[in-house]
């Protein structure tokens, strides 16, 4: 169902982008499309696309790169994050996740504050994630505001999706932030789908609603009609119920989890209700007693039981998104099938966020493409070359550069700050 | 009130102290007692001493495995010979009479037990409710007088899942919003009623000192608007450390002066300058949160300047920029693999840091400071060695395993009953399903002092706390 939302925007910035993106063509890849694992394959990448190739004679003016056998996947999409919206998370002046102040909550729209020169940007895309989703934290409403999808190519135009989803939270994040419990959380909530469902007609004689004002009632509107995803954080099973129950309620609204921990005790009524979840693989401590039931088995009964499940990094979400693929390694080591950790991590996010084209290697994909000198959820394995939208990446970041300053500690000659 | 009473004091550390000094109990009788005893020691070090006692354990071969020792070496399809809580032999092919325990570990790999230096399981348990922050007693710049033992809540759920990850004996630390924080305690991490059955056997105390960021925004720009609080910069923090050290120096003469068998009565105690007493008397080891490697260099000259040694700075994300110097000073430097930019002192973190500095011959450390990161240390020291390698820094595995277990000892003081799998040490031992330096590998089994305390096969036989006996996801694999 989510899978299905298309967005203009997606494929303008990949007709940008493919004006200049190489011609290339991979041979001798291990590599895993997606949905299969093949030795000594070739794959073909034109106009920033995945174009079909049947193992004959390359096309003309294509770039013929040997993979020597090495692991080549989709890039990993990080499926809840907020890199880009900070830079340096207990600088408040750097920080735009949340504004605890501001009197507005739906209409907070993350692509007003993402930066693709964000020093965390290059970071993250040289561990091999190509695509990011930027999301907003949680202030002073339950409903934090709009994120959206973007590609860590560092450019001006790197927004993939704009406006992807709406985040809100219902659990005791959401709570504390409504006047203190879940009652009022939920109040607060059927007000707020109120207010939006019936936006304008209401305000047309008074500017704030039972529960929004003007501008977040407009906001939240395309979500509350079913128009544009609406992305939970909930942990407890009890709190999951009553999501799913909200669907029962409004069949038409397209909902997503995030956190879930104890997803595993209600996994046969979310995969009923066809609702997602993005989790953190790593997430087995009662941290709060809203998740009492976490376990590293959440995951592994989730997709046993058909839920579509996407992973994710909870622990610094902003500055190590790319630590997505540990998490999926950790995954595997808990039980998981390494396909199923892969697809969390690439097509699961890619369908929760109507991405359509992302996330896989398939023909007519973005080329969103990386080489590994390993077992890509290996700890010790890293990308040695990475390619968004057809286009080949630099490998370099501020932290290289510190490295590459300090590899050598010798200053006879010069201080250290001459050298870079 | 307490606070704000306490933030004025700050201002001026003289005055804070002979504040405190009215505020607190001091047990002029007791001392006095002490004193006509026949020890020479006027006080005793150790009131919540250690009531740990090793749990019954077999003779166990673990047999066939790949080991890397701790210090340096591995070994192939090698044999480790745990017995009466000890490690009795390591070799190829060893002997044993019929009625040893063999466990056959062959395709698996033994390790000494991870030991995580700085840990905050117990003093900010799970759950994280407000009522369970005894981590940071932030009511004044200087609280040396508080121990992270009087704090823990030894039924977190943390240590069990830090067991699951071959954690067999941390360092607990109070947090570090202040400049001298308190006193840090060693564990094994074997679950206790009290803290006192958790503490490792003569492991020597430790005190937590923090530079830069947190003691200024705590007591500072953060808490005591403007003109605030002290420490309210840098300079600040350096005046604070220095003025507490001064008024320790004079403590320590006058007991060091004391003849026991005058008629002279004994000093005032003092807490808060027992523990910094202990520091000058090299019985207390000291733990440095402190991120900048500018800000390392000068409490090197501070330490030197009062006469005594940091054991570790932790957090230590830019000791890569001074990696010679911390070699030099023979100081250990207590690093995660990766952690960056949460605040602007973690700015410069570089992923090489820890084989930067062990390439450097200093002593590099994986601390987690996380619950979640202690789960999985080794996964830690697996990414910092792959991305030395990728820079030719050629550091084998065996070495980088001494990250975990050796340096971190050293560090605390108990190497010479753990961190190696030499014989006659502790039977800290953790056997892994795989390659420890593999996303994939578990721990399969953790032995502290030789007994079996977590066993992934037998996930009926590891231990569920207090706190979660009767919710949702009991006795459930975590």
């Amino acid at each position: 169902m989510i899978g299905k939302f298309t967005i203009l925007a997606t494929a303008a910035s990949a007709l940008v982008l493919g004006a200049i993106a190489q011609d290339i063509a991979i041979e001798n890849a291990k590599l895993w499309d997606g949905s299969k694992l093949t030795e000594d394959a070739t794959i073909v990448i034109r106009d920033g696309k995945v174009v079909a190739w049947d193992d004959g004679a390359l096309p003309d003016g294509v770039e013929a790169i040997d993979a020597e056998g090495a692991w080549v996947t989709p890039g990993i999409i990080a499926s809840f994050t907020q890199a880009g919206i900070v830079e340096v998370g207990a600088e408040d002046s750097t920080n735009d996740t949340v504004a605890p102040a501001s009197p507005y909550s739906a209409a907070l729209d993350m692509s007003d504050a993402f930066n693709p020169s964000a020093a965390m940007i290059d970071m993250t895309r040289l561990e091999g994630v190509t695509r990011i989703v930027v999301a907003p934290g949680i202030s002073s409403s339950l409903i934090g505001g709009q994120g959206l999808v973007a590609d860590t190519s560092g450019t001006p135009d790197s927004i993939t999706k704009s406006k992807a989803f709406t985040y809100i939270n219902l659990g005791e994040a959401g709570a504390g932030v409504s006047g203190g419990s879940r009652p009022a959380a939920w109040a607060k909530l059927r007000a707020a789908l109120g207010d939006a469902r019936t936006y304008p007609a209401r305000y047309i004689t008074s500017s704030d609603g039972d529960a929004l004002n003007r501008i977040d009632a407009q906001a939240f509107s395309a979500a509350a009609r079913g128009q544009q995803l609406i992305l939970i954080g909930v942990s407890r099973a009890s709190d999951i119920r009553q999501v799913i129950a909200l669907t029962e309620q409004y069949p038409n609204l397209k909902i997503a989890l995030v956190g879930a921990q104890e997803g595993w005790m209600v996994a046969d009524e979310l995969a009923a209700a066809d609702i997602p979840v993005i989790i953190d693989p790593f997430d087995n401590l009662p941290s709060r007693f809203e998740n009492l039931g976490a376990t590293q088995k959440n995951a592994r009964r989730l997709i046993e039981a058909g839920v579509k499940t996407a992973f994710y990094y909870s622990d610094d979400a902003s500055h190590q998104a790319r630590l997505t693929l540990q998490s999926a390694g950790n995954a595997v080591g808990s039980g998981v099938d390494f396909e199923d950790a892969m697809r969390a991590i690439t097509s699961a996010p890619a369908e929760i966020f109507g991405l359509d084209g992302y996330g896989s290697l398939t023909t007519g994909s973005a080329g969103d493409l990386v080489i590994w000198d390993g077992d890509p959820l290996e700890v010790m394995s890293a990308p040695t070359r990475v390619f968004i939208d057809g286009e080949e990446q630099t490998m370099e970041s501020r932290q290289t550069k510190l490295r590459d300053r300090y590899l050598d500690l010798d200053e006879s000659e010069k201080p250290l700050a001459y050298r870079r | 009130m307490k606070h704000a009473i306490k933030l004025m004091a700050g201002a001026a550390i003289a005055v804070s102290l002979s504040a405190c000094d009215n505020g607190k109990e001091t047990e002029p009788t007791e001392t006095t007692k002490t004193a006509k005893s026949e020890t020479s020691e006027a006080f005793n070090k150790n009131p919540y001493p250690s009531t740990y006692k090793p749990y019954p354990s077999e003779t166990v071969l673990l047999q066939g495995a790949t080991v890397f020792d701790g210090i340096g070496n591995e070994y192939q399809n090698y044999d480790v010979l745990l017995k009466g809580g000890e490690i009795a032999e390591i070799g190829e092919g060893l002997e044993v009479d019929d009625d040893v325990e063999v466990v056959d570990a062959s395709g698996k790999f033994v390790t000494p037990g991870i030991i995580d230096n700085h840990s905050h399981l117990g003093v900010y348990p799970s759950p994280g409710v407000s009522a369970h922050g005894d981590g940071n007693e932030a009511s004044g710049p200087v609280t040396a007088e508080v121990w992270a033992e009087h704090g823990v809540w030894p039924q977190d759920p943390g240590f069990t899942r830090a067991l699951a990850g071959g954690i067999t004996s941390l360092q607990i630390l109070p947090g570090s919003a202040n400049l001298f924080g308190g006193r840090g305690v060693t564990v094994k991490n074997v679950l206790s009623r009290t803290v006192q059955g958790m503490k490792f056997p003569d492991a020597p105390y430790t005190l937590k000192m923090a530079c830069g960021e947190n003691p200024k925004r705590v007591y500072g720009y953060g808490n005591g608007g403007f003109p605030g609080g002290a420490p309210y910069s840098r300079m600040g923090n350096m005046a604070g450390y220095r003025n507490s050290w001064i008024k320790a120096a004079d403590y320590k003469k006058k007991w060091d002066d004391w003849d026991p068998d005058s008629d002279e009565a004994a000093p005032a105690r003092d807490l808060e300058l027992d523990t910094l007493k202990g520091v000058l008397d090299g019985d207390i080891l000291v733990h440095m949160h402190c991120y900048r490697a500018d800000e390392m260099a000068q409490v090197i000259d501070m330490s030197k300047e009062f006469g005594y040694k940091v054991a570790s700075f932790h957090h230590a994300v830019e000791s890569y920029k001074i990696a010679d110097k911390l070699a030099e000073e023979n100081i250990c430097s207590s690093m995660w693999a990766d952690w960056y930019g949460f605040k602007m002192e973690a700015y410069d973190g570089i992923r090489e840091n820890i084989p930067m500095v062990h390439n450097a011959g200093a002593c590099a450390i994986v601390h987690s400071d996380s619950d979640v990161g202690i789960q999985r240390l080794n996964q830690e020291a697996a990414k910092a060695l792959a991305d030395g390698r990728r820079v030719g820094i050629d550091i084998s595995k065996a070495d980088a395993w001494t990250w975990l277990s050796s340096n971190p000892a050293k560090s605390l003081g108990i190497f010479d009953q753990t961190g190696s799998l030499e014989p006659g040490k502790d039977a800290d031992v953790v056997v892994w399903s795989a390659d420890p330096f593999s996303v994939y590998a578990n721990a399969e089994k953790v032995y502290i002092d030789g007994a079996l305390m977590f066993d992934a096969d037998r996930p009926q036989k590891t231990p569920v706390t207090d706190f979660e006996l009767g919710q949702p996801g009991e006795g459930d694999i975590k």
